[in-house]
């Protein structure tokens, strides 16, 4: 029903459901949302420029910085693109040990967005003990790397601390634990009627549209695409361990999280087989300082979805250039199409849905496509330029 | 449903959480806490220095007279230079509690005994 006239609406860059500053302009007929324009950029942090001022052992750590939650995400995509241009490959048990903590952490990761999107729709209690049981992959990612976040597993050439057999109890027992409670959450999930009524139907994104806006991870799977980079293109020890790409045609939220939540088990699976299959041997080869010359791309699939990372070294200790694109810039444009025609209340969910991690994202610079045009202005031009136009006011 | 079930059996469980700071859980035996330098060991090659991505070290002089200013406040605890270190004159210890007031409080000098 149009209510003929259209108001608009900002949303953040402070707003209570998000959990990072982003700003988005809706504009609204009555309660239903026509058009959104996404403004992002509010947590530039320089990363791709201080990328270029250290050298390649510094920066695995500034990869792993970019983000908290995909950490080993960040420094696998690095680590496989500064390899590829040594021309050196990291040891099978290495490999072996890189798909374990990527498994866990995407284990941890779906655990995390599983309970912000049960607190988005009011349902703190499921949040709470979503929580409590993520808890027990952190414990056990404080005992193999001795940190529960950053884990800094991943070096170039290899991983930094191996997984002894003293640690294979422990790390088993935690993942029958997460896989008896993701099964009763996979109950839960099908069967309360808080999130049944909440997320069935909400968010819409068609197969067609999901293909055509570049959506990436979870949010295509969930739109019944089957695209995942650990089976196209599979890197670290994914072409060793067998494995099922988790799709679902609901295109909705409530599909969503049972693609995310099918995915636990299937890391639980993977983890398990990683572990058991696991050969003997080192786990890292030392590597020289000084990269050759050249241009490297790499793909990993993040908890979130396809990340790239882009490379271009020039000979010396430290890169040329460095390129992130996260996978939730990818969900951008498909999130925008999710929110047309959905009512006002939804869009705290619908937004939860696509698991954004904005501080990832935001490093790109703006250019003028319109003028097509490319100019260099010094900091004193810069000052005056905008000195003029404050006078002219 | 379902969940009412959990939350009836979680009444009568002990809560997840520690009443922290009374109670404490002990950290894992590769727990990556505040660097701890060995004097004695340590013969000034400056790697950890060279390494160190956050530019928590700072090196004082050279070779074996050098001494070493650690700043917790910089430092991210990646265990970076620890792993470098040719002597293994750096350990990652256990200590995490490491906040306070006052960032000169947060500089541990390591000096060589004479």
């Amino acid at each position: 029903m149009s209510h003929g006239s259209i108001i608009k609406i900002p949303f953040g860059p402070q707003h209570p459901a998000l959990k990072e500053p982003v700003n988005f302009l809706f504009e609204v007929d009555g309660e239903t949302v026509v058009n959104v324009k996404p403004r992002i950029g509010y947590n530039h942090r320089g990363i791709e420029k201080a990328f270029e001022l250290r050298t390649y052992t510094r920066n695995i750590y500034l990869a792993e910085r970019i983000c908290g939650i995909c950490s080993d995400a960040h420094t696998t995509c690095y680590t496989q693109a500064i390899e590829e241009l040594l021309g050196v490959e990291a040891p099978l048990r290495a490999r072996y040990i890189r798909v374990i903590i990527a498994e866990l952490e995407r284990i941890q990761s779906h655990a995390l967005w599983l309970g912000l999107v049960a607190h988005e729709i009011g349902f703190d209690t499921l949040f709470m003990y979503i929580w409590r049981d993520r808890e027990t992959i952190l414990d056990i990612f404080e005992m193999i790397s001795g940190n529960r976040i950053h884990y800094a597993m991943n070096t170039i050439g290899g991983v930094r601390r191996d997984i002894h057999a003293a640690m294979m109890p422990k790390i088993k027992k935690g993942l029958d634990l997460m896989e008896k409670r993701v099964k009763y959450y996979l109950d839960v999930v099908q069967t309360e009627q808080t999130i049944l009524k909440r997320a069935t139907g909400v968010g819409i994104l068609k197969p067609k549209d999901a293909v055509d806006l570049c959506a990436v991870g979870p949010i295509l799977r969930a739109s019944g695409i089957k695209n995942d980079v650990r089976a196209d293109d599979p890197y670290a020890a994914y072409n060793e361990i067998p494995f099922n790409v988790i799709t679902c045609d609901g295109c909705d939220i409530l599909s969503r999280i049972m693609v995310r939540l099918e995915e636990m088990l299937e890391g639980v699976e993977i983890a398990r087989h990683a572990l058991d299959s696991m050969p003997e041997g080192v786990i890292r080869v030392r590597v020289p300082m000084k990269v050759p010359q050249g241009e490297v791309v790499s793909r990993v699939e993040a908890p979130r979805g396809e990340l790239i990372h882009y490379a271009k070294s020039n000979g010396t200790t430290k890169p040329e250039r460095y390129k992130v694109r996260s996978p939730t810039l990818g969900n951008i444009p498909a999130l925008c199409k999710m929110l047309l025609g959905g009512y006002v209340a939804d869009i705290p969910i619908v937004l939860a849905g696509i698991d954004p991690c904005f501080a990832c994202m935001d490093r790109m610079a703006f250019i003028d496509t319109k003028k097509n045009r490319k100019w260099v202005l010094t900091m004193p031009q810069l000052r005056r330029k905008y000195k003029r136009k404050c006078m002219q006011k | 449903m379902a969940l009412i079930k959990e939350a009836l059996k979680q009444l009568f469980r002990r809560p997840a959480t520690l009443k922290y700071p009374y109670e404490k859980l002990n950290p894992p035996e590769d727990f990556r806490g505040r660097p701890v330098w060995n004097m004695k060991k340590c013969i000034g090659c400056g790697l950890c220095f060279k390494v160190c991505p956050s530019g928590a070290i700072e090196m004082i002089g050279k070779g074996l007279e050098a001494e070493i200013n650690h700043y917790v406040d910089r430092c991210m605890f990646c265990g970076q230079c620890a792993e470098t270190c040719p002597k293994n004159a750096i350990r990652m210890s256990e200590e995490y509690e490491l906040a306070e007031f006052d960032r000169s409080k947060m500089l541990h000098k390591y000096k060589r005994d004479t």
